[in-house]
């Protein structure tokens, strides 16, 4: 485990001709005929979809993947915005005191396992099918891990130090916020970062229900048309959209927890 | 004494009883403005009993607990057996970690369409992103059990001479049973999420179907009465394969 950090160039450039070679592969099954090309297109359409998709192609692209990807994106980081700041709000409330969290607690765990997703025909006829309605379930459903981590985090604060806040009369917002918050930032970036697939997933799953106009929708309907490139540029693009933002994530968790590391 | 222990018996439940209470007083009133959106949960609980009774909620729950088993039974052995082989073999995990890094973001909803397109509606769309949602984590979380195991015990079957298949099965698998079934714990919880959402998205069939039905339909007191039962289900499940992980690991000695 402990030299995992120092992979050698060697090591890197076998792992690219693994992937290489997986493509490759995809390359000979689609344009051998080994697999219908009606499921599976060859990796040369599907990039050809995406350049023409992404208007890179050089004029006669219609650029709709973008849009769609901006939507796409929008809605899944406005949703996790949103899921962040209610869940740490609503964690910290209920987790600071340990009485409102013997009350709540057990409801909360019994909703965690419900999956987001069943949440979108309830919304869908409380609230019709609007992108208000997918932003909404986007950031109900990705709001449970933040809210759970952060109820975690607090109430494994260190006994001692509820003790030396007491001590020093500390209201409780000042405990809240110089040892709460610190004390459950790890747990919260966790839940954050789980959070943040959710949103992709609900998202994704939203725009297929509701009809909004993005990547959700758009491999639906490829798929649907039997445009099997268009629909594999949509999946190629949400597997990089999961892989830029885990990263981002994964690099700001790193910059964020720097203070813990001895 | 025991007044107290009653006490704590009945704290969890009267949160979501308040909860409950107030939605039926929201839904009631609702209803009498002339809204068909919402249903009081009192008229939830006819639905449930009415779709208990003629066989609906036993069938279409069936299927989706049947399909989830099956996806994660699918997902789980190709998972464990690649995880195997990346936690014993550096070599292989480095070369393999630039395609698995690749592969995993994919969220398994955007394969809907592409199962729907290759398998048509039925169990093996929803089997195969069952599948697929399931391998990453239990390959994961295997790869990374099989690294932490003693080091002395592989020493131990490299001085027996045990062949690789002895040895996988001797030493390695027995030696992460525990950690196999949090990670199984993980997968069960997956591919029930991963199961409805399908049947929510597209496929015609089980829990999540039957409540997108109901919406549609305008029956807003089946929708709710399947949302609660999904929970319920949901929450069964998983307490029973932490019920379940508890005993593996005292059964291993490993104090939890």
């Amino acid at each position: 485990m402990n030299d995992q950090s120092r992979v050698g160039p060697m090591n890197w450039l076998g792992s690219f001709a693994v992937l290489c070679a997986l493509v490759a592969l995809w390359w000979m099954a689609s344009n051998a005929g080994w697999v219908s090309r009606v499921f599976l297109p060859t990796p040369q359409a599907t990039f050809a979809s995406l350049l023409d998709g992404l208007n890179l192609s050089g004029g006669s692209g219609n650029g709709e993947l973008l849009a769609f990807t901006q939507a796409t994106v929008g809605r899944m980081v406005q949703g996790w915005l949103l899921a962040s700041l209610f869940g740490v709000l609503l964690g910290a409330a209920i987790g600071v005191s340990p009485a409102v969290r013997a009350w709540v607690q057990p409801t909360l765990e019994f909703i965690r396992p419900l999956p987001a997703s069943a949440l979108l025909p309830l919304a869908i006829s409380i609230f019709g099918l609007n992108p208000g309605m997918v932003l909404f379930v986007v950031a109900f459903g990705a709001m449970w891990p933040v809210l759970l981590a952060t109820v975690h985090g607090f109430a494994a604060v260190e006994p001692r130090l509820s003790e030396v806040a007491r001590c020093l009369q500390m209201s409780r917002a000042a405990f809240v916020w110089k040892m709460g918050l610190p004390n459950a930032m790890p747990d919260i970036l966790a839940g954050m970062r789980l959070a943040l697939t959710i949103a992709l997933i609900v998202a994704v799953v939203g725009e297929m229900i509701a009809s909004q106009s993005g990547l959700g929708q758009a491999i639906l309907l490829a798929a649907r048309a039997f445009r099997a490139s268009d629909l594999f540029a949509g999946i190629v693009l949400l597997g990089l959209i999961g892989f830029v933002s885990n990263a981002l994530l994964a690099l700001a968790e790193k910059r964020l927890l720097r203070w813990q590391q001895p | 004494m025991t007044e107290r222990g009653f006490f704590r018996w009945l704290r969890p439940w009267i949160f979501p009883a308040v909860l409950i209470a107030a939605f039926e007083w929201y839904a009631r009133r609702a209803s009498a403005l002339g809204s068909d959106a919402l249903a009081p949960p009192s008229a939830a609980a006819k639905a449930f009993a009415g779709a208990a009774l003629d066989g609906s909620l036993w069938q279409a729950t069936g299927f989706t607990l049947g399909t989830a088993a099956l996806g994660l039974l699918l997902g789980a052995v190709l998972g464990i057996a690649l995880g195997l082989v990346l936690g014993l073999s550096r070599r292989a995990a480095q070369l393999g970690s630039l395609s698995i890094e690749v592969l995993r973001p994919v969220p398994s909803v955007a394969l809907i369409p592409l199962a729907m397109l290759t398998f048509g509606f039925g169990v093996r769309m929803e089997l195969a992103i069952v599948a697929f949602a399931t391998f990453w984590p239990l390959l994961v979380l295997v790869q990374s059990a099989v690294q932490q195991i003693e080091p002395r015990l592989l020493e131990v079957s490299r001085v027996l001479g045990l062949s690789a298949r002895e040895r996988a099965f001797k030493i390695v698998l027995p030696a992460i049973v525990p950690r196999l079934f949090v990670a199984l714990r993980l997968g069960v919880a997956v591919a029930l999420v991963v199961a409805v959402t399908v049947e929510i998205a597209a496929n015609p069939n089980g829990m999540g179907y039957a409540m997108m039905i109901a919406q549609q339909s305008f029956d807003p007191a089946l929708m709710l009465a399947w949302l609660g039962w999904i929970g319920v289900v949901g929450f069964a499940v998983n307490a029973g394969m932490l019920l379940l992980q508890r005993v593996v690991a005292r059964r291993m000695g490993v104090q939890p």
